[in-house]
């Protein structure tokens, strides 16, 4: 009894200040942002009063923001094309993440320490300074303010959160079950997608989540190697929080992005289970 | 009987290091054959060469006449056990036992019914939807058992299959392991380093140390005569005493034991007078008797109980001799209404007859 007690109170001191950390710059801004999407914008900028002091002065409660949103396609086609680039930007950086995870995770062990370090090394300089690097790279090639620089510059930055959880996982498959299964008559592309591949799933769903989610709220990289046309939905809330100034607004778009983020994540995870289940 | 398999004057070698050494032999089709030797040994090394993963420095390998040299494992019909099972672990039990047939590409019809009946031979027919992490060790076994066979290879090789399993499982699977080669037919290269599973499980043993193989057998060949100190030392128990070869005639030899004198013991070959080796005998050629018993032996000899391990059906007297040697002897309790024959202290007689034992060169 004694020793369940104290379990009890250890995990209360093991899982409280984190615990607290999360309740309060977590959930309490979340709660903010929602109350704050259906308030009305200050003159100059912040939120104008929940109680207006007296007649004729605007404040209170609305749903302009979302009727807004709802009644006009652009911000439909800008969502649209936000998941569409971050879905292909974290399919490309899967695509060439893979090889290299792999690379890492089949190499002797003395060599993998340091050619995962050579991956995470770009994170040693400043991200706008490697932005711009590439409009140094891309400037004569003419691909500036072009889509095309836009996925090249998501790509090259997410690119290590998608090797990082491949290689964690790859580097944790037994390697007697690739002996198994040539033993058993599977040829090397057999291996590859019968036992590599699936065992290797969660390490996609891992990456895929690391990529995808940050690229729906990037908006530097769009902002310096794209064109104005290559607006993201981060680009949207950055400017409605730093250009327009209207907070309701801001607040109301990324409720939005992340109901949808949600959502996606909800389809994807219902998918995988239901992918289990049948395989 | 025809040879299935034969390996000739195979070598690999690991830097410096010859890890299998000039090994040469063969196994009968439909043979139960073991690599038995301590580990390290150089067991799996060969075996991963006949399944293919590696390749000889030196020697041939040849399955049914054919050198099986530059084909790749997934083309070998040779199928492997791993000791530790190697069960893909996001299959079912059905989808890993199907394997092999799927890369052997057959119908799905014949597929279904084949992975029916591998599981019911294998009492696994109610598991065949749960997942390798679901199931008990020995069911493990059994399921890398059924994969290894349903596609019926020309050979299995099984590495340590039983290494991990409890020593009552481990009984259980080892006649199960026997009626399922008989049944099947399929040809079997067991490795193990555990001497009683080699000598109840084979028809024929390979003894290895390291890299070379000591000795060559059907298993009552291997612990009756053993043919050198290795052999005679890793099977079994045996009693082994330093011995010169005082006479030699075709009736038997007469050895000059170190402080035990003369010993009678049967013919060897090659054993000319001056040689010098080991007398090997085993515990329960030695017979263990009260001082005043008359024993008709001609081997005999006084000696004080040092120490005894009692082992339910039998007891393991070690006994001191008068001449400072150390002799064991086994004897069965099966005296009625007796449980113990000696105690630590006693004064007992060990005695052999003039044929047992062994005198082993070297
Ligand atoms: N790939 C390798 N590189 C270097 N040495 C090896 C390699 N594989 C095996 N050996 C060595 O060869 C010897 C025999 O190994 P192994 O065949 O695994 O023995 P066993 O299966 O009988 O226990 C061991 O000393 C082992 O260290
Ligand atoms: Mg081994």
């Amino acid at each position: 009894m004694a020793r369940r007690r104290g379990e009890r109170v250890t995990r209360w001191l093991v899982g409280g200040p984190p615990g607290a950390f999360l309740l309060l710059f977590f959930l309490l801004p979340s709660l903010i942002m929602i109350v704050a999407s259906f308030r009305y914008p200050g003159e100059f900028g912040g939120l104008a009063p929940l109680f207006p002091a007296g007649p004729g002065e605007e404040g209170g409660l609305t749903t302009e923001n979302y009727r807004v949103f709802f009644s006009d396609w652009i911000y439909f086609q800008i969502f649209l094309k936000s998941f569409g680039v971050a879905a292909f930007t974290t399919l490309v950086c899967l695509l060439m993440a893979y090889p290299i995870a792999l690379l890492i995770a089949r190499s002797p062990h003395q060599r993998r320490d340091l050619m995962v370090l050579l991956v995470v090394l770009p994170f040693a300089s400043n991200f706008l300074v490697r932005v711009y690097a590439w409009m140094i790279i891309l400037g004569p090639f003419d691909l500036l303010f072009t889509r095309s620089a836009v996925i090249l510059g998501l790509v090259y930055v997410h690119l290590p959160f998608m090797v990082l959880p491949l290689y964690t996982n790859l580097e944790k498959h037994d390697p007697v079950l690739l002996d198994a299964a040539q033993d058993l008559g599977a040829t090397g592309w057999s291996r590859f997608w019968r036992v590599t591949f699936p065992l290797s799933l969660p390490g996609i769903f891992s990456g895929s989540a690391l990529v995808f989610i940050p690229v729906l709220g990037v908006f530097a990289i769009p902002e310096i190697l794209g064109g104005i046309h290559d607006w993201l939905v981060g680009n949207m809330i950055k400017e409605a929080f730093l250009g327009v100034r209207d907070w309701p607004f801001g607040s109301m778009l990324s409720l939005m992005l992340t109901v949808c983020v949600l959502a996606v994540a909800g389809a994807a995870a219902w998918l995988a289970a239901r992918g289990l289940q049948r395989a | 009987m025809t040879a299935i398999l034969e390996i000739r004057n195979v070598t690999r070698r690991f830097g410096d290091f010859a890890a299998v050494n000039d090994v040469s032999l063969s196994v009968a089709s439909g043979e139960f054959f073991t690599l038995l030797g301590p580990s390290g040994c150089g067991k799996t090394t060969l075996l991963r060469m006949i399944a293919g993963f590696d390749d000889p420095d030196a020697g041939e390998i040849l399955l049914g006449g054919k050198d099986l040299t530059g084909t790749a494992p997934e083309r070998r019909p040779i199928h492997t056990v791993f000791q530790s099972y190697a069960l893909f672990p996001h299959m079912t039990v059905a989808q890993n036992v199907a394997f092999p047939l799927k890369m052997a590409k057959r119908p799905a019809e014949e597929i279904d019914r084949r992975v029916r009946e591998a599981l019911e031979l294998v009492h696994l027919a109610e598991k065949r939807t749960s997942f390798p992490h679901e199931l008990s060790g020995g069911q493990k076994q059994r399921v890398a058992l059924a994969r290894g066979l349903i596609n019926r290879p020309r050979l299995l090789l099984l590495d340590e299959p039983l290494g991990a399993l409890d020593a009552k499982l481990r009984e259980e699977m080892q006649i199960e392991l026997i009626a399922m080669q008989r049944e099947l037919g399929i040809t079997f290269v067991f490795v193990t380093h555990s001497q009683p599973e080699a000598l109840a499980l084979s028809h024929r043993i390979a003894v290895m140390n390291a890299g070379r193989i000591e000795q060559m057998d059907e298993p009552s060949k291997i612990y009756g005569f053993p043919r050198n100190r290795f052999v005679a030392d890793f099977i079994g128990h045996c009693n082994m005493l330093e011995a010169r070869v005082a006479d030699a005639t075709p009736q038997g030899l007469r050895l000059e034991v170190p402080g035990l004198g003369a010993v009678a013991a049967p013919p060897a070959d090659g054993a000319r007078a001056g040689a010098s080796g080991v007398l090997a005998i085993r515990p329960e050629q030695v017979r263990i008797a009260a001082p005043d018993a008359a024993l008709d032996l001609q081997n005999r000899f006084g000696g004080k109980v040092r120490d005894f391990l009692y082992v339910g059906d039998v007891t393991t007297y070690v006994v001191d001799l008068e001449s400072g040697a150390r002799v064991e002897a086994l004897l069965a309790n099966s005296a009625p209404g007796r449980a113990k024959f000696f105690e630590v202290g006693d004064a007992v007689q060990v005695a052999w007859r003039h044929d047992a034992g062994a005198f082993l060169h070297g």
